[in-house]
This record gives C-alpha cells, structure tokens and sequence, in this order.
C-alpha cells in the first residue's frame, strides 16, 4: 500500500490526506490554535484593562467625592456690631482682653433676629441658629479684633453656614427623604431656599479646609494641622535618613570588605525593606516612648520610626547609583594620587548623587503616605492646634485621613477625599521631581 | 537656656576652630604648602572636629539624663511622707510633678510648689554648668589639636580616619534595627507569655481580649487564642492573591510577549501607580466604595454579606499588591533566555503556546518567589484591613463574614487607653512577633527561591 511515487518525497503517504497542509483537520486545528493564541492574548489585554479599571474607579470616585469640600457654603447677614449686645460698655470698649472675651454668639443670634423679624418663638430661632456653624461667632470675634472700630457699626458679613446647609445646597441632602429622617426640617429648607432666592447665599473658595486644624465641626475642620505635623515628621525623617543612608551605601559599596560581617549587614538591609511597617511602629512604641521616654504624639518619634523604615529604600538607590559611576573615574582619581576618601568624595560622590537624590525622594513619598507605624506611636490623637514644634502632639497628613474616615457624617466624607486628593498631590509632585532629576542628570557612560 | 542657641554657639566655635588650625598649619610652614603633609584644610578639620566631638557627646548624654537625674534629686528632697509611699502613688506624683514643671497645670500644694521651684533652680544650675562645661571642653578639644600642628603631622589620615569610622557606625544601624526590633518584640511577647501559655495562643479558638479591669466584672475572661485572627488573615490574604496573582501575572505575561515597547512604557508605570498609592486611600476606597458595591451585589444575588466583609477589603488588598507580582514576574519571565522562545518557535508552537508551555514553566520558580514576597506584603498589610475589615474575631471560613486580622488586632489593642503592661497590650506584641517571624521567613524562602532560579540561568 501507499506506494512512494518518484514525484512526491518519501513518508508524506504516511499522513492521511485530511491532516497535510491545507487539509480539512489540519485547518480546522490550525484555526483551534489560532484561536486559543487569540484567546490568550485577549486574557494578558484583559487583566491590563482591568487593572487600570479599577485604577481610573479609585481616582473617579475619590474626585467624585472630593471636589465639592473645596467649596464651602456662607450666608450673607446684616450685623449691627452693638456694644451692649456684645457686653461692652464705653470703659472697656478699647480693650482687647475685654473684646477678646466679647459676647460673640450673643451677637450671632441678634443679627439673625434682626435678619428674619417674622421668626419669633424661641424654636423657630433655635431652628434658625442650626443653619449657622459654631464658628460663625469666631468669625465676628476675629473681625472685631482686627479692627475694634467695628464696634458700633452695621456691616454686611457673610457667616459660614452649618455643614447641614452646606450638605444642602451641593445637593448632598434628599430632600424627598420623610422630614423625620432629614437633619434639616422643611421650615429650615424653605428658610434655606428663600436665602437662596435672595443672593444671600454663596459657595467660597473653603479656605478653612487649608487653614484650620482638626475639629468636631466638619465646616470649621482642616487639614493644616496634618500637613504641619506631616512636614515636620518628613523633615526628621530626611535629615536622619538621608545622610545614614548614603553613609552606609558608600561604606558597603568602596570601602567594605567582603566578609561575614557586610553579609550580614546587606542581609539585614534586604530583610528590613520586607519587614510590615506596623512591626516598625511597635518598635517605635517599645524603645522610643517606653524605653527612651520620648514623648507620644511627637513627629520626633514619628520621623524616627519613619527614618528607620526609610533606610533600606535609601540604602539600596544610593548603591545602585554607586555601582552606576564607572571604574574609570575612581581609577583616574587614584592615578592623580587621591586618597580613597577623596576619591569618593571628590569624584564618585557628586556624581552618584542625583541617583541618590532621586531614591531619597521615593522614599519619602512612601513615608509620606505611611499609616500603621504612626498610629502605633499615639499620632492618632484628636488635635486641634497646629504643631509648632518637633515635640508637640502632632498628627500626619495620612492618619488624619484614617481619623475622618471614621466619622459617618457625608461632610466629613467629602473632607476625607479631599485631604486624600491633597495627599496624592504631595505624592505626585514628589514623584515628578525624582523624574526631572532623573531626566535631567541621569549620565550614560 | 536655649539648645538651638548652644548648638549655633558650638558651630560657632567650630568653624573658629577650622581658621585656627588651617591658619596655624600654614604659618608653620610659611605658606610653603608643600611641606606640609597634608593639604593645610585637613589641619583645619583636624582642629575643628576636636573642637565638636567631645562637647557633642557630653551634649548629648546630658541632654539624654538630666531630666531623670534632676527629678531623682527633687524627689529625693521631698517630705518623708510622700517619699513612703507606694513606688505607684510616688509616680504620680512625679507625674504632677513634671506637668506643673512644665507650666500646663498649677500647682496643688505648698509642697508640690516647693518642689517645682527646686526643680527650676536645679535646672537652671545644671543649664549654666552645662555651657560652661560644653565651652571649656570645646576650648581645650580645639586647643589640643592645636598645638599638634606642625608640618610632619599626618592630619589628613586622621580626618579620613573620623570620616571612615562615621561610616562604619551608619551602616551599622541596620543591623540596630534589626536587632531593635527582635529585642523589643520578644521581650513584651515574653511578658506575655508570662501571662497566658504559648500553647493557648497558638492554638487556642477564642479571641476575647476584653480583660477584667475590675474583679468582679462580668464577661471579660480575656481569652487570647489567636486562631481566629490567623485564619482571618489568611482568608483576606487568600481573596487578594487570588485576585492580584492572576491579574498580575497576564500583565506581566502580556507585557514582556506581546505589548510594543511603546504600549510598555505607557502601561508599566500605569501599573507602578497602583503601588505608590498610599494605603490610607486603599482603605477608604475599601470601607466607602467597594463593601457597599459588595454587600448590595451579595443582596442581588440573595446572598448575605456583612458590612466589613473579607472580600471586599481582600478585593482592594489584591489590586493593590497587582504591580508587586506583575513586576517581579515580568522581571523573571525577561531572565528566560531568548534561546527556549527561539527553539520553540522553530518546533512550530504559537507564542501562547510557548509562553504556556515553555516560559512560564521555566520561570516557575522565580514566579513562585515573587508570589511569596507579595503574600508576605499582604499578611502584613494594615491600613486596608483595619478600615475595611472587621474587628470581633469570628473564627469562620465564609469570605462573606466579616473577619479580623492580625494587623487590625495589633492596631486595635494598641491605640486605646490603657496601662502599658496588661496582658491585652502585650498581646499586641505576640502577635507582631508572630508577623515578624512569618513575613520574615516568607521573605527568606522567596529570596532563596529567585537566587536559586537566577543561577540556574546565567
């Protein structure tokens, strides 16, 4: 059987005619095949897809969040700054501890008597005093004391209004909810929307949001405070990291030799990059709070904890830029006659420190966004006052978001993103620099 | 006395110091500078670190003391009967004693009063004794290296010789780190264990840490069986590795075989972002958008899902630790050698059939460390569990239940209010020990796991 023919080369009969090439099962599975590559390729294309999906729905949804705290709701009132309603008289009325000491929220409620006439019973008032924040008194008394002559005088102020009212008019509020289920009640509503009718309600720039430190109060809350502590936390952070870490690079990269002892500390380096950053804070809590007796709440323990963190990321990008100097340029230095440590610190050092610069500011932007290890050491406080100093009850820019978080009101909610789009833009503009840095010293040999 | 002002003083003195030695150095020589041994700012340097070192060390063991040994003195000069008291009782009121020091408080008592303004002179004594003694050491330091000055003198070498062992101290505090954190974590996880028996920890199926403050209080046993939590852990883990390793992996599949460089230099730092983004955000993400997202898809299907489920704060872990395997991955499958791509093209294979069959089989091991590593990342993640996952302790396998997790049991039991060395902190340091072993061992097999793979292919 299958009798080779002179034409057609030997063994090609021993293939059924539908397999051969271009044959219908060779064409068939070739199909299957072609099909499975497809297939594949579509699964890799899917999980890209999908992952920066879930990328563009973080950042959407936290914009989505976010951008309307950047505007904050106030009410437009007619205030007669009257002496005795403030509780002053013509002996006192010049001196600043007694107009310090003013009755501000007495003052704040005459005007809004003043301003609505037709509300009389005392619930109604109570009503309308809800749709103004705590700190619309603040605002008269920080006014008053920037110029005393006020008093006595009638002038329009816009007061903030109560974050409620704020919900209310961003549309954060449903209105159609039963008025049992609404923190605002339909008489506060109509009052809202005839404030609104009458251009005597605006949204403003919330300069608060970037001034203020910590508060109960979502419309008198900011985030200052966070990002001072966070500034003085990265500025320990930097100054202790920085140095250590580059010092350490070049003792293992020039001068080290290779024995147990540098295994050990490079082992060393590589498992600490892995260790979770909570155990850092326990180490912090365990030697630097109770052992050292440094205090809690400080960006000094804060910084220190974050420097040791750091370290590693530090330590390997200033080896790694090292290494990239070529041997030529130590060798040179050398044949000039340098010493070792001038060769380093006059030839290999300036010319690996962009490198290093840029592995520096990474890390930093890691420290920056770093949780765990500061809730350890008692960073998580509630704290209204700005940090002045490096042993001051402070918090960070990342633990006050974790503090907002918590808290369920939707003002608070709107915060958070927005303290968390402020974040990003620390992170961003850290990461930008390192690239220009890179971009713009980054040699090739 | 300010310490900024003593530090600007003692810069101050330095930089004095650096002139009187550089000048000195010259003058011997007559400006020759060729005579000297080494160039005349190494003289100056020489001179100038005699003048810094010894007063910053004392600066620094004083600044480090004082406090205790002024308070030691105050309370020492105290009436006997306060002096008698239980150590507790007289640490209150040393703890008193520090805040009036410190001006936040008025002082309750004629004595209490007394002692603060002991206090006050003490230290302000101790202030003046301090300048004066930082002065005169940094005067003799600078002056001793002064007069050592002459041509022959190899300053140079010596300078060189403080920079090197600078150096040396700086890269040993990794190693001071490491061993911090063992010492720390062991020795609080000993105190606990003091407490409540190793095999009751590790075994135990009952996480209550709700200890008794009072006798006779009722439902606060305080049990510490950390099963629960392990499990928990695991679970989340488990829901973000299943997420992240396939995810991952088909990117890093398609970017290293099929993507163009141009789709790769777009994509790839895409994905990095993934791994920038703080975890603070991962959490609030996790608690506001995608546990409601989960638990109404759940009520959809009929099906019941807690508030703070596993599977959603698993979901946002798995996105988050995508770039970790994706990268380590795509590391490993570019260090197969071209030669295995080439030969298996020349069989006739197709490239899916050759990444299937050849690449990844070949990368395994590699892949498979660069999955430990990203599980060692997600058992010692925090801040998304903490937001997102829960906190009662149920020992359950359903990833629909809410769960805990070790981490969000460290946080919890560490940011209350209470005394330091009860049984519930000191759990929280059992159970970092344990996280610190694991991750550590983890990251141990996974590194040895790659270098294994790499030598196998250079």
């Amino acid at each position: 059987m299958n009798k080779p023919t002179p034409s057609s080369p030997p063994g090609i009969h021993a293939i059924p005619a539908a397999r051969r090439i271009g044959g219908a099962a060779h064409t068939a599975r070739v199909r299957r095949r072609k099909a499975a590559e497809a297939r594949f390729r579509a699964c890799g294309m899917a999980a890209i897809v999908l992952s920066l999906a879930f990328l563009a729905v973080l950042f959407v949804s936290i914009i989505g969040k976010g951008w309307s705290a950047f505007q904050q709701t106030y009410v437009r009132l007619d205030v007669d700054f009257a002496p005795q309603v403030l509780g002053l008289d013509a002996g006192n009325v010049h001196d600043a501890q007694a107009l310090s000491a003013a009755n501000y929220p007495g003052l704040v409620k005459a005007a809004i008597r003043a301003n609505f006439p037709e509300v009389r019973d005392r619930a109604g008032q109570r009503a309308l005093q809800a749709l103004f924040s705590n700190g619309a008194a603040f605002q008269l008394r920080e006014m008053v004391m920037a110029d005393p002559a006020l008093v006595g005088t009638t002038r329009v102020v816009w007061l903030i209004a109560g974050s409620q009212v704020d919900g209310l008019v961003k549309g954060h509020l449903d209105r159609a909810a039963p008025e049992a289920e609404r923190k605002l009640k339909d008489q506060q509503i109509a009052w809202v929307d005839q404030l609104a009718a009458a251009g005597k309600l605006e949204k403003r720039f919330n300069t608060v949001l970037f001034t203020a430190g910590d508060s109960r109060e979502p419309e008198l809350a900011g985030i200052w405070g966070a990002v001072t502590g966070s500034l003085l936390t990265m500025a320990v952070t930097l100054l202790l990291s920085f140095p250590i870490g580059v010092a350490t690079a070049i003792y293992l990269e020039e001068f080290a030799p290779r024995n147990r002892w540098t295994d050990l500390i490079e082992v060393n380096i590589n498992n600490l990059a892995a260790v979770p950053s909570i155990v850092y804070g326990l180490l912090g809590l365990a030697v630097f709070i109770n052992f050292l007796g440094l205090p809690r709440s400080a960006p000094l323990v804060g910084g220190l904890v974050l420097t040791l963190m750091t370290l590693p990321v530090i330590i390997i990008a200033s080896r790694a830029a090292l290494t990239s100097v070529p041997p030529s340029i130590r060798e040179a230095a050398l044949g000039m006659g340098a010493s070792k440590m001038q060769m380093v610190t006059h030839h290999v050092l300036p010319l690996a420190l962009p490198g290093m610069l840029t592995g520096a500011i990474i890390g930093m932007a890691r420290a920056l966004g770093e949780t765990a290890p500061l809730l350890m050491i008692g960073m998580v406080a509630f704290i209204v006052d700005v940090p002045q100093d490096f042993t001051d009850p402070a918090t960070a820019l990342p633990v006050q978001i974790y503090l907002w978080a918590d808290s369920p009101e939707r003002a608070f909610v709107e915060r958070t993103s927005a303290a968390i789009m402020v974040l990003l833009g620390f992170m961003v503009l850290m990461n930008a620099i390192a690239v220009v840095l890179r971009k713009r010293f980054e040699r090739r040999w | 006395m300010n310490l900024t002002l003593v530090l600007a003083a003692l810069l101050g003195l330095t930089a004095l110091a650096f002139q009187f030695g550089r000048s000195r150095a010259l003058k011997l020589v007559d400006g020759r500078v060729r005579r000297l041994h080494s160039l005349p700012g190494y003289y100056g340097w020489h001179t100038a670190l005699w003048c810094a070192l010894p007063a910053l060390a004392v600066l620094l063991v004083w600044l480090a003391f004082e406090p205790t040994v002024i308070t030691r003195l105050v309370v020492a000069g105290l009436p006997d009967e306060i002096r008698d008291q239980p150590p507790a009782a007289l640490a209150l009121v040393v703890n008193d004693l520090r805040n009036i020091v410190a001006g936040a408080v008025q002082p309750a008592s004629e004595v209490m009063r007394a002692a603060a303004e002991r206090y006050h002179r003490l230290h302000a004594l101790a202030s003046w004794t301090l300048v004066a003694l930082l002065a005169a050491l940094a005067a003799a330091g600078g002056a001793h290296a002064w007069r050592r000055i002459a041509p022959e003198f190899r300053a140079r070498n010596a300078v060189e010789g403080a920079l090197t062992a600078f150096l040396i101290g700086c890269s040993t505090v990794a190693i001071f780190t490491t061993v911090g954190i063992v010492l720390s974590v062991l020795y609080e996880s000993l105190l606990f264990f003091g407490h409540v028996s190793v095999f009751d920890f590790v075994f135990g199926l009952e996480w209550s840490p709700q200890t008794a403050i009072r006798a006779d209080q009722v439902g606060s046993s305080g049990s510490f069986g950390a099963v629960p939590l392990f499990v928990g852990t695991l679970m989340v883990s488990l829901i973000a590795m299943l997420v992240a390793v396939p995810l991952g992996l088909l990117s890093a599949v398609y970017l290293s075989e099929y993507a163009s460089p141009k789709v790769r230099t777009v994509v790839k730092p895409l994905l990095e972002i993934l791994a920038g983004i703080p975890t603070v955000v991962y959490g609030f993400f996790a608690a506001l958008t995608v546990a409601p997202f989960v638990r109404e898809a759940g009520a959809a299907l009929g099906l019941e899902v807690a508030s703070e489920s596993a599977l959603a704060a698993g979901l946002v872990m798995g996105v988050m630790i995508i770039p970790f395997v994706s990268s380590l991955s795509d590391d490993v499958i570019n260090a197969v050698p071209q030669a295995m791509r080439d030969g298996s093209y020349a069989l006739g294979a197709t490239k899916s059939e050759t990444i299937r069959q050849v690449i990844l089989p070949a990368a395994l091991p590699g892949i498979v460390g660069s999955v430990l590593l990203a599980v060692s990342r997600a058992i010692g993640e925090t801040m998304i569990v903490v937001m997102a996952a829960g906190l009662a302790a149920n020992l359950s396998a359903n990833p629909l239940a809410s769960v805990t997790t070790v981490t969000v049991q460290i946080v919890t039991l560490l940011t209350g209010d209470q005394e330091f060395d009860s049984p519930k902190t000191l759990a929280a340091f059992a159970l970092g020990l344990v996280l610190f072993l694991v991750t550590l061992a983890l990251n141990v097999v996974a590194l040895q796991v790659v270098r294994k793979y790499r030598e196998r292919y250079e």
